[in-house]
This record gives structure tokens, C-alpha cells and sequence, in this order.
């Protein structure tokens, strides 16, 4: 990562009017935007959203020359352009035949993408952002920070300040006041404009209509008043028929803002009369600018099926602390991400895709049901393509893949004491034990991993066979969490298998981008998991699980790796979470736990793959709730704890606070002990609360668990 | 059952809602409301009237009375008028939305540029929601489509809702039952 990207991360971080706004606007919005939802499938909904947008992205050509021609038919003008440039020569060239010297727009972030405004300056036509956000960054000469609210990042007192200057008189930070002085300031500009400029929300085929929103009223006064209307619009925006607009309406509001619609809707179809009895003058310009490049690439033309809510963002953890200038100047957050590396360039993204922590927050809200992680993971594994892998960290692939041989490493640099502060090699180990973190003690490296004391336990002989997978953290860090699986299991009458020639799940390499690596573990994987006849393969890692059950499969799908893809997909179906084999166990009766036990409270921690990927949140909780303790759920139990494997090294400055966060959560309710079914999140959580202080015991459920098996 | 669904929603976003059985009563209504707001023929206090399809020739006789208040509607008349009235054909009961056909530059100036919008509704007009509204109004018959849902707002500084930016800032809606309510 650069250092100018490092320091802007700093100094994002260490801004607190910003995280301070950020944070709260955060919890505000998962609040709101669920009452808005209420009574609604949101499932359903979103199915809906992604098939029509889907099916447009598919026939991109079609539907533009389709609504070019009904759009022509009602008088509209229409153009149609690949290259921004062209895009601004055009509307450059409208405005000069049509002498305008003032320009109003609403809100459109195509023209931001095209960097419009400065272009028409330079050619001498006065450019007025109209949408009260966009005006204060355009007061203040900076770019947006939000796709729905671009001044998020300023206080009252920084516009408070600008419009001082504006109007020349000292205003107080009334916010009520300040947007009456914007209303009025603004109002001669929109009577006396030549033209406005506008982005469109949705374009439809069928009728050749533009829909617009906004809750201010602008886009009623940019579409009306001037006696020229533009509006520039992705081709993203089309969808095929006019009764789909509902089905976006019915998500973009309540997506984006909370809200069941915006207080303003304009389906526009055609010209209009304007206030002097003239007609209006109306380019559409349907802009490409890569989008049907992406929506031939089978991987990313998913994601046209975005309607720019923002609610990525919104959710986002990462998000809420950096805000989004760390992201660049025009698209920000997750999905900004990804349309900066195709409207922009790859390279572009190079730094800010190493942001997102895959926690996945965004792809459970997205009403396009776009999976933004998943798409992120591509653009670096692209990146790793043209770049390849350091050589340094291929060195380290090779040695996590020699079972024997990390672990005595691992072993070595922890006995030594303060362990891994030095020396590049270890600090790069994908293990995430390398590197002390501030407000993180790591754990103790066992004297004997989990591979070595297996053979030791003996197991009664069981009719049923499952075979365990440990990944590296309960391999090499936490064995007793594996001997509590084989304790639990053995009280069902289950036998437990463990291969050893299993190795890292990949994750670590696939996470950089390094799907060649990830490649081998997975086949080495397979080989092994499957070498013995077993009903399940069970983890207790969701994020080795995810491996094991989605990833292995994904990973060849990338790298074209077909030969080994049936046996992937046979490993999937057998592979399971230790919870859900264990609510499974104790349904059918064959597993139980102590009576009457009472064991006080506990808070459970959702770990982002169980949670999200896995789908798996119920059974660890009634699990314990069996157990005989009473669940005590904290805040924002669900949100991403701040490890995400070696992203705490890569951007500690970003994982801390988050883990912060986690630990002030988890002490808010009081429970003296907080569970969870990741060894990753028990790793950064436990060295969180060492080092805090708090007398709070970190555990995985299979150890709370193990713990209450009835005799 | 759809009108209080109405109500209740459009209430949630700041309209005032008013419901009527008669005509007269109703005019009656507006015109006291407007009074009260001190409505006279000077530079932002007048209002401004656009074709409504339901006012008849004595319904704009006994308007007309009233000093301040003019049919005639220009882009300068409206932008100095605090009072836009208009007639809006539907409302849709489940997100508290007002719709209309506007292709007639008048109907967005009165509804626009003033302070207080007041929207006269038949109560027949009132649909469930937005996909009934969609399948009566077609682009071919309606070049600009247009749906109000409470009066112009922002949340652009700190996140801080506030009310009439570039719109109204108070949005008074009257039905009116005579044209066939029942809803
Ligand atoms: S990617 Fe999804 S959540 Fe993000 S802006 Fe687009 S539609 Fe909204």
C-alpha cells in the first residue's frame, strides 16, 4: 500500500468528526432502513431487482437502441456514447449552439464520473450544483464522499462557515437557517439558468422514460424551468418495461435513505411546454463508458445490477471509519471499489480494494444482490495476475503447506518471547499470528498441535464416521478446541477421523489474490478430507468452512481448474459447521446435554462467515441456551470483529477500532463471557480483552459446550 | 381503510391531511386556511391557482373574490407566491404519495416554486399504491409523471432532516369526497 493512501487513512481515522458522524449514521441507518423494509420480502424483492437488471445488462444494445427510438418518437434527442470525452464535447457543443451561459444540475454521478463540471468551466458556462450536498462540496472545492449524501464528512460548523463567505455575513450553525440561506441563494440561479443537467435513476426501454428522485425538489425545478434539459445516463440504468419501475422504487428509497419514496418522483417521457409556452429542448445521452465491457465479463457483469442506494456503504465497518474520500473522488465504499477499477482503471483500485475485510455486511443489504466481496476478491486476484506474487510470500505458501515445519517455526518465534515484531519473513506469515498489534496479545503457539495430540485421544470405535477438519488456528494455536470437537462428537457415538495430510484451507493465499496457491491447498484438501469414508466433514473454523464448502469450488471456477471440480463439489456437500451438526445431534436425541444447569449470562459474537456466508446464527445460541446459559445479545452482534485474517496486519490502523468497538459491546451487557464459533474471532476478541483488562472470558461454543455433555 | 392508510403515511412524512365530504366545505376550508396564513395581494403572500379539473365556473368566481389569489400562472407569479394550489389526481394509500399527470409546466410551478402547496384530492383518486398508478397512467397520455410524498426535505447537513429546500415546506392536502369517495 502507498504511503499517501496510509496517511490519508490516517488522517480519516484520526478525524473524529467524521468517524463520530459516520458511526452514528451508521446505527441510525440499520434502524431505520429496517422499519422501512418492514412487512416487505426483502428476499423476494431484491430477486426481482437482480433479474430485470440482470436480464437488461444481457441486452444492453437492445434496450438502448429500443429507448433511443421511443424516446426520439416522443421528441426527445438522443446520444449515444462510449468515451466520456465524447460525452463532453456534446454537451459542451449543446450549450455553445444554444449560447448558455448558466447551467443548474441535480445530483447525477455520471457527470461526476466524467468530471463534467470542470470541463464546461474551462470553456467559460457556470456550472451550479443545485442538490444541497453536491453544493456545499462544490462551495468547498472538494468531491463527494457518499453516492447519497455527499457531504456526510462535514460538520454544521464547516458550512456554516461557507456560506458565511457565500452571502457575506456571519452565520450561526442553525441548520434550518443555513438551508433557508441555500434556498434562497439558489433560487435566482434556477429562474436564470440556460440549461439543466440531470442523471437519470432509471431509464426504461419500453417507453422511453427517465425517472428521477430526489427529495429536495431540485430535479423538478432542473427539468422545468431552463428551456434545455440533458440528462446523462449510464447504461446500467436501463431496464426493458415501464411496470419494473415500481420494483426498483419500491428498494432505491428504502435502501438509500429509509424512506418508503423519496418526496419527489419525475417519469419523464418526451418534452414538455416551458414556463414561456416554448418546447423543451431534451438530449438523453445514454453514456457506455465500459459497462458493456463489464457486461461481458461473466464475473463482473453482475454488478450493473447496482441501483447506487449506497446502503454498501452504510454498512460497511470499514466505511464508517475511513468515510469516503480514502476511496478516491468519485464512486466510494464497496461498490465503488469495483466501479472505479472499470470506469477508472484496475490499477486504480489497487490500494482501496485491500480495504474491504470480506466481513460481507454488504452483500446481505444490497438490493441488487450483488456479491461485492466476491467481486472484490476477483479484482485482486486479477491484480495478483498481472503482478504476480511476491516472491517473499510465496516462500511463506510453501512452508504453511509443510505441516510439520510451520508449526515449528511458529513454535520457535513464540517461545522467543516477543515474537514476531521482527523479521520480514515471519511477519508476513498468512497465519495471522505474525505482528503485535496494538490493543492485541497473540496467542501461545502449542507446545504440541492438535495433529500430534489426536493420536493420543482414544476414542471409543463408532459406527458413524466424521472426519474433522482443523485449519491452522486450532491446529497450531488452540488444539484444545479440537479435542472439545472430538469430546462432543465421541458423546454421540461418533468417531472421529483426522487425515493428516490436511493443510491450510487457502484461505490466507486466496484472500491476497493468490488463487495459484489457494489452488494447491484446496487440491491437497480434497485429497485428503476425502481419502476416508466418513458421513461429514466437520470444521469448527466457519472461514475454513467456507473454504471447504463454497471456495474450493470458486477457485477452481477462476483459475479454470475443471479436472478437480467433482470432487470439490463432493467435499461441499459433505462438509459441515460444528454447530449445525451439533443442534443436529441434540434434535435427534443423540446427543445431550446437562438438565437444569444454570450458567449465568453469555453474549454471542456472529462470526462474519457463519453468519453471512454460512447462514448459520440460531444454532449456537440455542445450543448454549440448552447448555443452561441465558443468551444476552449485544449491540451490533453481527458486525465483522476486526480480524478478517491478515487484514489486522496489512491495516491494523482500521482493525483496532473495530475490535474496540466489538469489546466495548460485548462489556455493555454485563455477560462474563462472550462465545463465538470462529478460532479467528476467539484469537482477535481474546487478545483484545487481555489486554483491556476486562475480566471477560473468550470462548469458542464447542469449549462451552464439552464442557456441559451429561454424563 | 385506504384513506387512513393514507393519512397515516403521508402524516408520517409531514403533509397535513384534510378530508371533506362536500366541495363547498372543503373550498371553505382552503380559503379560511388561507386567511389564516395571510393571504393578500403583495409579494409573497399571494397564491396562485392552476387548472383544476374539478373547480367549476362558480368554485373560481367565489376564489376569484379573494385579493391575493390569481389564476393567471406565470414562472415569476409562482416564484413569488407563498400559496400554490393545484389539484392532484391520485394518492397512493400505501407510502402517502400524491400523483399527477404534469405535463402542464403550470401544474409543476404552483406545486414547485412556493412555500405551501395545497393539493386538492378527490378521494376516488386514492390507490393502493404505486403499481396501481402505473398501469392507469401510461408515458404515451403523460409526458411528466409526477409523485409527491411530503413536503421538500434534505438531510444533507449532519444528517439533520429539514424541511423546504428548493420545494414547499408545508404540503396541505383537502380531499374532497363529492366526485365519488367510499375509500
Ligand atoms: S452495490 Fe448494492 S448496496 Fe451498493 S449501491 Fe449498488 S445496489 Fe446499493
Amino acid at each position: 500500500m502507498g504511503t499517501e493512501f496510509k496517511e490519508s487513512i490516517h488522517k480519516a481515522i484520526n478525524n473524529a468528526n467524521l468517524t463520530g458522524a459516520l458511526a452514528k449514521f451508521s446505527e441510525a441507518y440499520k434502524v431505520n432502513r429496517a422499519k422501512a423494509y418492514e412487512g416487505i420480502d426483502f428476499e423476494e424483492l431484491r430477486g426481482r431487482i437482480a433479474d430485470l437488471k440482470s436480464y437488461a445488462a444481457s441486452h444492453l444494445d437492445e434496450l438502448s437502441d429500443q429507448f433511443q427510438q421511443n424516446a426520439e418518437a416522443c421528441g426527445a434527442t438522443v446520444f449515444r456514447a462510449t468515451d466520456p470525452e465524447k460525452v463532453r464535447e456534446y454537451i459542451l457543443k449543446v450549450a455553445q449552439d444554444n449560447n448558455v451561459k448558466t447551467v443548474v444540475k441535480s445530483k447525477s454521478m455520471a457527470t461526476e464520473e466524467i468530471h463534467l463540471n470542470q470541463y464546461l468551466e474551462k470553456a467559460g458556462i457556470q456550472v451550479g450544483e443545485t442538490d444541497l450536498g453536491e453544493w456545499i462540496i462544490q462551495l468547498a472545492g472538494q468531491t463527494p464522499s457518499h453516492m447519497v449524501l455527499p457531504a456526510i464528512h462535514m460538520t454544521k460548523e464547516d458550512v456554516a462557515e461557507l456560506f458565511s463567505k457565500e452571502v457575506n455575513e456571519r452565520l450561526t450553525t442553525d441548520i434550518p437557517r443555513l438551508v433557508k440561506i441555500a434556498r434562497e441563494k439558489l433560487r435566482p440561479k434556477f429562474l436564470a439558468a440556460d440549461m439543466g443537467i440531470s442523471g437519470g435513476n432509471i431509464a426504461v426501454a419500453e417507453t422511453g422514460s427517465i425517472v428521477l428522485m430526489t427529495n429536495e425538489g431540485n430535479a423538478r425545478l432542473v427539468t422545468s424551468l431552463p428551456k434545455i434539459h440533458i440528462a446523462l445516463v449510464g447504461i446500467e440504468k436501463l431496464i426493458e418495461k415501464y411496470a419494473d419501475v415500481t420494483t426498483i422504487l419500491k428498494a432505491l428509497p428504502r435502501s438509500a435513505t429509509a424512506q418508503l419514496l423519496t418526496s419527489y418522483v419525475s417519469i419523464i417521457t418526451g418534452p414538455t411546454p416551458n414556463p414561456d409556452g416554448t418546447i423543451k429542448n431534451l438530449h438523453i445521452i445514454l453514456m457506455d463508458n465500459r459497462r458493456s465491457e463489464m457486461a461481458a465479463d461473466p464475473k463482473f457483469k453482475q454488478a450493473l445490477q447496482c441501483i447506487r442506494c449506497a446502503s454498501c456503504l452504510n454498512v460497511c465497518p470499514i466505511f464508517r471509519l475511513v468515510g469516503g474520500h480514502v476511496f478516491g473522488k468519485v464512486y466510494t465504499g464497496g461498490i465503488g471499489t469495483i466501479l472505479t477499477a472499470w470506469f477508472d482503471e484496475l490499477k486504480k483500485s489497487e490500494d482501496i480494494q485491500g480495504l474491504c475485510i470480506q466481513c460481507g455486511a454488504c452483500k446481505d443489504v444490497c438490493p441488487g444482490k450483488i456479491d461485492i466481496p466476491d467481486l472484490i476478491m476477483e479484482i485482486r486476484r486479477r491484480l495478483v495476475q498481472e503482478q504476480g506474487v511476491p516472491l517473499l510470500q510465496k516462500a511463506i505458501y510453501a512452508v504453511v503447506n509443510n505441516r510439520k515445519l510451520f508449526h515449528g517455526m511458529l513454535r520457535a518465534a513464540s517461545i522467543a518471547g516477543k515474537p514476531f515484531t521482527t523479521g520480514t519473513f515471519i511477519r508476513h506469515l498468512p497465519l495471522f499470528l505474525a505482528d503485535l498489534t496494538d490493543g492485541r496479545s497473540l496467542p501461545a503457539i502449542a507446545a504440541e498441535p492438535f495433529r500430534d495430540r489426536f493420536a493420543k485421544i482414544k476414542q471409543p470405535k463408532g459406527k458413524e464416521k466424521v472426519v474433522f477438519y482443523a485449519g491452522c488456528l486450532i491446529d497450531f494455536a488452540y488444539p484444545e478446541m479440537g479435542e472439545a470437537v472430538v469430546k462432543v462428537l465421541n458423546k454421540a457415538g461418533i468417531e472421529v477421523l483426522f487425515p493428516e495430510e490436511q493443510t491450510c484451507c487457502g484461505a490466507p493465499a486466496r484472500y491476497s489474490g493468490a488463487y495459484e496457491v489457494a489452488e494447491t491447498n484446496a487440491i491437497d484438501n480434497i485429497k485428503a478430507l476425502l481419502s476416508v469414508d466418513a458421513t461429514y466433514v466437520i470444521s469448527a473454523c466457519p472461514t475454513c468452512t467456507v473454504a471447504l464448502a463454497h471456495e474450493f469450488i470458486s477457485t477452481f471456477e477462476s483459475v479454470g481448474q475443471t479436472g478437480w471440480l467433482p470432487k470439490a463439489r463432493e467435499l461441499a456437500a459433505k462438509t459441515i459447521d460444528f454447530s449445525v451438526l451439533v443442534k443436529k445431534l441434540v434434535d435427534e436425541g443423540r446427543l445431550t446435554l446437562k438438565e437444569g444447569q444454570k450458567l449465568g449470562k453469555v453474549t454471542y459474537h456472529d462470526s462474519c462467515h457463519l453468519k453471512r456466508t454460512l447462514k448459520v446464527s440460531e444454532q449456537p445460541r440455542e445450543l448454549l441456551q440448552r447448555a443452561g446459559y441465558e443468551v444476552t445479545e449485544m449491540f451490533e452482534c453481527d458486525t465483522c470483529c476486526g480480524m478478517g485474517g491478515s487484514y489486522s496486519l496489512k491495516l491494523p490502523e482500521i482493525s483496532a477500532p473495530i475490535l474496540q468497538r466489538k469489546l466495548r459491546n460485548i462489556k455493555e451487557t454485563g455477560a462474563p463471557v462472550v462465545a463465538m464459533d470462529c478460532p479467528g474471532c476467539v484469537m482477535q476478541i481474546r487478545g483484545g480483552m487481555d489486554q483491556d483488562g476486562a475480566a471477560i472470558k473468550v470462548r469458542h461454543s464447542v469449549e462451552l459446550l464439552a464442557e456441559q455433555l451429561d454424563i | 381503510m385506504m384513506y387512513e392508510q393514507f393519512k397515516s403515511r403521508a402524516e408520517g412524512v409531514s403533509a397535513e391531511v384534510h378530508r371533506f365530504e362536500r366541495k363547498d366545505t372543503a373550498l371553505n376550508f382552503m380559503i379560511e386556511f388561507l386567511m389564516k396564513e395571510g393571504l393578500a395581494d403583495t409579494p409573497q403572500t399571494a397564491a396562485l391557482c392552476a387548472e383544476c379539473g374539478f373547480l367549476d365556473e362558480r368554485d373560481r368566481d367565489v376564489l376569484k373574490k379573494l385579493s391575493g389569489l390569481k389564476f393567471d400562472v406565470t414562472c415569476e407569479a409562482a416564484s413569488k407566491a407563498r400559496f400554490g394550489i393545484s389539484q392532484m389526481d391520485w394518492a397512493l394509500a400505501d407510502t402517502g404519495s400524491l400523483a399527477q399527470n404534469s405535463s402542464a409546466i403550470e401544474q409543476r410551478l404552483v406545486s414547485s416554486l412556493p412555500t405551501i402547496h395545497i393539493a386538492l384530492v378527490p378521494t376516488s383518486g386514492i390507490l393502493p399504491d404505486m403499481p396501481a398508478l402505473l398501469s392507469r397512467v401510461h408515458p404515451k397520455e403523460c409526458a411528466y409523471l409526477a409523485m409527491i410524498t411530503g413536503p421538500s426535505r434534505t438531510a444533507d447537513i449532519e444528517r439533520v432532516l429539514t424541511i423546504g429546500v428548493h420545494g414547499p415546506e408545508r404540503l396541505v392536502i383537502i380531499f374532497v369526497d363529492e366526485f365519488g369517495g367510499g375509500n
